[in-house]
């Protein structure tokens, strides 16, 4: 039986997390300097750093400031200083995060200079470090908990014992009420009829289809060959993975086996209920877990096969893997063993149970292997080239 | 102890779960969808994590895993051998 409650942080907007962060964020790769000198001037605050906010336009700026204002808007988040080379443009950002009603202040480069803007926002960045840190945890429910999964460096051990112990969590996060997602778009290939009969109704399905024929597009007119130098990955042909038809439907062993999709959600973009959400994003580990932060997910599960080491500024990514030689040689990195699905000595509700009971404890405060390595791979998604 | 595990009992491949598999051993084979065991003839040394073939396929033959299609057979393939990118190709892209 799943435990029913949890202690986390309930926001100033109802939503709940599980980490009482002050952030510290650039809108470009510009104010990445004061940020990190903010960083080190006042203790218990994180700057995350990026390299991109210069020239974008379009469709692509729409992301980048979705994915800054969705960081910032996370309920892991306590409060943001946030730091860009032109005021307009942090106060664009710090206005987005501030409809969550958490604390926030914007402050811009330009006409100050590094060493003004820095003492301010170092004197605003203490002010919240302080009031964060008599932040409570309160009991909440588990439905209020939304939970993200992507697996990274997979091998066949993942399709058949990480990402269906995944999927087996989700089957049961899902029966509890909670606000799930998965995405990967070009790694569903070869599987993405399963994943459109799984869909809720007609509507979604074409969704669905939509995004992953689009992305088919953007391959077809990029690739110059058939990608078997990159999808797989070396990593994924080293560990047995041959075709990106197998390393798809292991990956979708992650959706479980009674959830239904509900609805499709653009890059970064929040979903508006309960139940599974696929999200149209790239198969790269670092930009999705980045994605599913910047849309308001609190907890991520990331089965790997061979030995991914990804972690996420704000977003505490639980780490699993059914493989026996990874969890020999890099058990620093995994937070749960499901090995012993693949010798019969525990079934797969039993490796279920063991990554939600560890969701459990990393939602109470644990910190994750991720966590305590500093892992902290912040990387946003671009949709092409700067004007 | 398992050595290797498919997920349909109709899919042409398994996967070795463990270290050290050599050819001329027994294997054991566990059965995901049916949780049951068959045994197999190993005719080549295969790393963890890579497939053994569980019946002779042809070049142009559909390989079969989870019960479905994964790609298809470039070079033939003697069961009990190694099945990987050297004799299996993606139909897609």
């Amino acid at each position: 039986m799943m435990q029913k409650t949890f202690q986390g942080y309930r926001r100033e907007n109802g939503r709940v997390g599980i980490r009482n962060h002050v952030v510290i964020l650039p809108v470009d790769d510009l104010s990445n300097a004061a940020c990190q000198a903010v960083a080190h001037n006042v203790k218990g605050v994180l700057a995350i750093p990026h390299p991109y906010g210069r020239l974008q336009f379009g469709a692509d700026l729409d992301l980048h400031f979705r994915t800054l204002i969705g960081t910032g808007a996370n309920p892991n988040v306590a409060a943001v200083v946030v730091i860009g080379i032109e005021d307009q443009w942090a106060k664009k950002v710090a206005d987005g995060i501030a409809a969550t009603g958490k604390p926030v202040a914007a402050f811009g480069i330009e006409q100050h200079g590094d060493h003004d803007t820095i003492m301010r926002a170092s004197k605003a960045a203490k002010e919240y470090a302080q009031w964060a840190s008599e932040r409570q945890r309160v009991e909440c429910r588990v439905r209020e908990l939304w939970v993200s999964c992507k697996c990274g460096e997979s091998d066949t051990t993942s399709g058949c014992g990480s990402n269906p112990t995944v999927g087996d969590a989700f089957d049961k996060l899902y029966a509890a009420g909670c606000t799930l997602v998965f995405g990967e778009t070009t790694e569903l290939t070869g599987g993405e009829q399963i994943v459109a009969a799984r869909c809720r109704d007609d509507r979604v399905r074409a969704d669905f289809m939509r995004m992953f024929d689009h992305y088919q597009d953007v391959i077809n007119q990029h690739k110059t060959s058939d990608l078997s130098d990159s999808q797989p990955t070396k990593g994924n042909i080293v560990g047995g993975l041959t075709t990106i038809e197998e390393k798809a439907l292991g990956n979708i062993q992650k959706i479980g086996r009674k959830c239904v999709v509900d609805g499709v959600l653009d890059k970064a973009e929040a979903p508006t209920g309960p139940g599974l959400w696929f999200m149209d994003s790239s198969s790269a580990a670092a930009e999705m877990v980045t994605l599913c932060a910047a849309a308001g997910y609190v907890v991520h599960f990331f089965p790997t096969g061979q030995g991914n080491v990804i972690g996420n500024p704000i977003l505490p990514v639980i780490k699993l893997c059914a493989n026996p030689r990874t969890v020999r040689t890099m058990s620093e990195h995994i937070d749960v063993d499901v090995t012993g699905l693949l010798q019969r000595e525990i079934t797969m509700g039993e490796a279920g149970d063991r990554l939600l009971a560890m969701m459990f404890r990393t939602a109470n405060g644990r910190l994750t292997a991720a966590e305590a390595l500093g892992h902290r791979e912040f990387v946003l998604t671009r949709l092409y080239e700067s004007a | 102890m398992i050595h290797c595990v498919l997920h349909d009992p109709h899919d042409s491949v398994a996967v070795v779960v463990v270290e050290g598999v050599k050819a001329g051993a027994t294997l054991t084979g566990l059965i995901l969808d049916e949780d049951r065991t068959i045994t197999l003839d190993c005719a080549e040394d295969i790393p963890l994590g890579h497939k053994i073939a569980l019946k002779d396929m042809a070049a142009g033959d559909t390989v079969i895993k989870y019960g479905v299609d994964i790609g298809k057979v470039v070079q033939p393939i003697r069961k009990g051998t190694h099945a990987h990118v050297h004799n299996i190709k993606t139909k897609r892209w």
